[in-house]
């Protein structure tokens, strides 16, 4: 049974405007959106900013509310309840923020802000929390040491390992992880990643690992998801996507990525050019009326295409 | 390849105040920008890459910065140049294109207004030539609409649209360079493609030379000439991007370049690079630099007072402990 099931879900923002402040118009920023996360499976959100991969993650969380659809966690309607304070739901859905200089508060302490989780939902004594918080530190490869301090004497990559311990402090089995290295130079970068990884297969949690970079998303994720004006594109594993891919959309993504081999330039440069030349074209093919994406339609047994 | 040297850096040493010391950020940077050429600078956040663009312009508040060592352009010192004297550089045979182009725009003039400027400044054009000038730059930057792009403020452009005005603005003087800091850093990867071909493209039309600041390995690859790579305010190695992508020598390089995660390859684990990079006060200020982050490298295979060495031509590596440095991953 999947871990975590989402059907239809819409989330749409109502634009105010006149003197009055009558509801004028929505921002359709997820319309129509269906998915499912099996246990320990990490699935990849990706699209270009606007496209509604955060709202997706939020309203999982119960961050923003829900306009039409469904989620289900462990075969449980939790539509209604997601947004309910201390629920169990909310035990086994954490997340991972993109900012980490805003996501840890500056007057606690280490020790306060990854124990926050465990007070609001464990009954623990000091002595057992401080052991856990050790613990948790140690996961993410830092020294008990650190407990006290407070977060502005950390940098950047080190401040997003106790936003990775605080998410994993109650075992949660589904993390949202919304752009988490972004912000991070390469090579701390690559030490988050790393955690990540061995994170889950130690304690087998699910991620879904939002994401506007292809080269990360590629590395992490066995299933992927592009998103393009509110809505999936495409679908399918991570061979589907990169060597396979259907949607020009998709392509004209893989084609963008830069190429770490100099000598491709002018190839790259070409075929980007092309992919271009070919959006331009095929246009009408895969979005209706030129803006709206059709529903998904399986090509094969794990790739899944919107188009006519 | 004898090339004629437009821009030349030499021995710069740029230090901040802080509590009452100065301390360096770039340190003893020497470097030379041929005509017609993209020369990538490359590096993580605070090795001070930014702050060097901006000492070339002189554009840090000196009350708490301090320039050392000389930035020649066309014979003279830009570092110790009058005001008037630099006010007609920058813009002018310099421009500037910058990160964030929604902080470096002006919100409360019009994009058409705001590339005018630069005209009014550099230019004896009246006022109907700036028009039809800042028209053409428009369009020259892919803006579909120019006459509207034209009458429009910064905030009712994309982000993409807004980097082409702010390219229009760099180049609306006929610059020699551009010094582009992180210009598609804010950007979407389908329009970091575009940006760059733009780039190049205005490249060859020009004839302009580029200094590009990049943390981005792919968008150096795709479209430098040169790069120096720097850590710790130091260049630590210096080739075509030919060489460094096909032969990286100093372990910072080759470090870097296995972190990478690489949409091509999808590798279990990633390289990490034990530690972290220094802060400004706690650069080690004498030996390798990178020593610190690779300690299983015995100590005495780096130098006490790192050299370069020219390991082919133009392929400049500091220090020697490269020869024998094998990778490792770190924690």
């Amino acid at each position: 049974m999947a871990l975590l099931e989402v059907k239809d879900l819409k989330v749409h923002f109502p634009i105010h405007g006149g003197i009055l402040g009558r509801v004028v118009g929505y921002v359709k920023a997820v319309d129509g959106v269906s998915f499912s996360i099996e246990p320990g499976q990490t699935i990849g959100l990706v699209g270009e900013s606007g496209s509604g991969k955060s709202t997706i993650g939020k309203s999982i969380l119960g961050l923003t509310h829900i306009t039409a659809g469904t989620i289900r966690f462990d075969g449980k309607d939790i539509t209604k309840s997601v947004r309910k304070n201390r629920s169990p739901y909310r035990k086994s859905v954490q997340m991972i923020f993109q900012d980490v200089y805003s996501s840890l508060n500056p007057r606690k302490r280490v020790l306060d802000i990854i124990a926050e989780p465990l007070r609001n939902f464990e009954n623990l004594s000091k002595t057992e929390e401080r052991k856990r918080v050790d613990e948790l530190l140690s996961i993410v490869g830092m020294t008990p040491d650190n407990a006290s301090k407070y977060p502005f004497e950390f940098s950047g990559g080190q401040r997003q390992r106790i936003g990775v311990a605080r998410a994993i402090a109650l075992k949660p089995r589904l993390i949202v992880c919304d752009e988490p290295v972004s912000a991070l130079d390469l090579s701390v970068q690559a030490q988050v990643l790393n955690h990540l990884k061995d994170i889950q297969q130690e304690l087998k949690m699910a991620y879904l690992f939002i994401s506007h970079d292809l080269g990360v998303v590629k590395h992490m994720c066995e299933h992927l998801a592009i998103m393009h004006h509110a809505r999936f594109v495409e679908y399918g594993t991570r061979k589907d996507i990169y060597e396979n891919a259907a949607h020009i959309y998709t392509k004209r993504l893989i084609a963008a990525i830069p190429d770490i081999d100099p000598n491709k330039r002018k190839d790259n440069a070409r075929n980007r050019a092309e992919i271009n030349a070919l959006y331009e074209k095929e246009l009408p093919d895969y979005y209706r009326d030129g803006y709206g994406v059709y529903d998904l339609r399986p090509i094969s047994d794990t790739h899944q295409v919107a188009m006519l | 390849m004898a090339q004629d040297v437009l821009l030349q850096v030499k021995d710069l040493r740029t230090s901040f105040r802080v509590e009452g010391e100065y301390y360096a950020a770039v340190d003893g940077v020497n470097l030379d920008i041929y005509k017609n050429e993209v020369f990538a600078l490359v590096g993580e956040s605070g090795c001070g890459k930014s702050a060097m663009a901006l000492s070339i312009t002189r554009l840090h508040n000196m009350n708490y910065t301090r320039c050392e060592g000389e930035v020649l352009y066309e014979g003279k010192n830009l570092l110790t140049m009058t005001l008037p004297e630099i006010n007609k550089i920058r813009g002018g045979s310099i421009g500037m294109i910058f990160q964030d182009p929604l902080t470096a725009m002006n919100p409360l003039m019009r994009v058409g207004a705001q590339i005018e400027e630069t005209l009014t400044y550099h230019t004896n054009m009246n006022r109907s030539e700036k028009k039809s000038r800042t028209l053409e730059l428009l369009d020259q930057v892919g803006m579909v609409n120019p006459a509207l792009t034209y009458d429009q403020f910064p905030h009712e452009l994309s982000g993409g649209m807004r980097q082409r005005a702010m390219i229009a603005m760099a180049i609306a003087a006929k610059p020699e360079i551009i010094i582009a800091d992180e210009p598609t850093t804010a950007l979407d990867v389908t329009i970091q493609a575009q940006i760059l071909d733009l780039l190049d493209e205005l490249r060859g039309s020009t004839g302009g030379s580029m200094l590009l600041i990049t943390h981005d390995l792919g968008v150096v690859a795709d479209i430098a000439d040169r790069v120096a790579v720097m850590y710790a305010g130091q260049i630590v190695e210096i080739a075509t991007v030919f060489e460094l992508f096909a032969n990286p020598l100093h372990p910072y390089t080759r470090s870097l370049l296995n972190s990478m995660p690489s949409a091509l390859t999808e590798e279990a684990r990633l390289h990490t690079i034990q530690g972290i990079v220094p802060s400004l006060q706690n650069l080690p200020r004498s030996g390798c630099r990178f020593a610190e982050r690779i300690p299983w490298h015995h100590a005495s295979l780096h130098e006490e007072d790192p050299q370069y060495h020219e390991v082919s031509p133009g392929h400049f590596v500091l220090c020697s402990c490269y020869k024998t440095f094998t990778l490792k991953a770190g924690a």
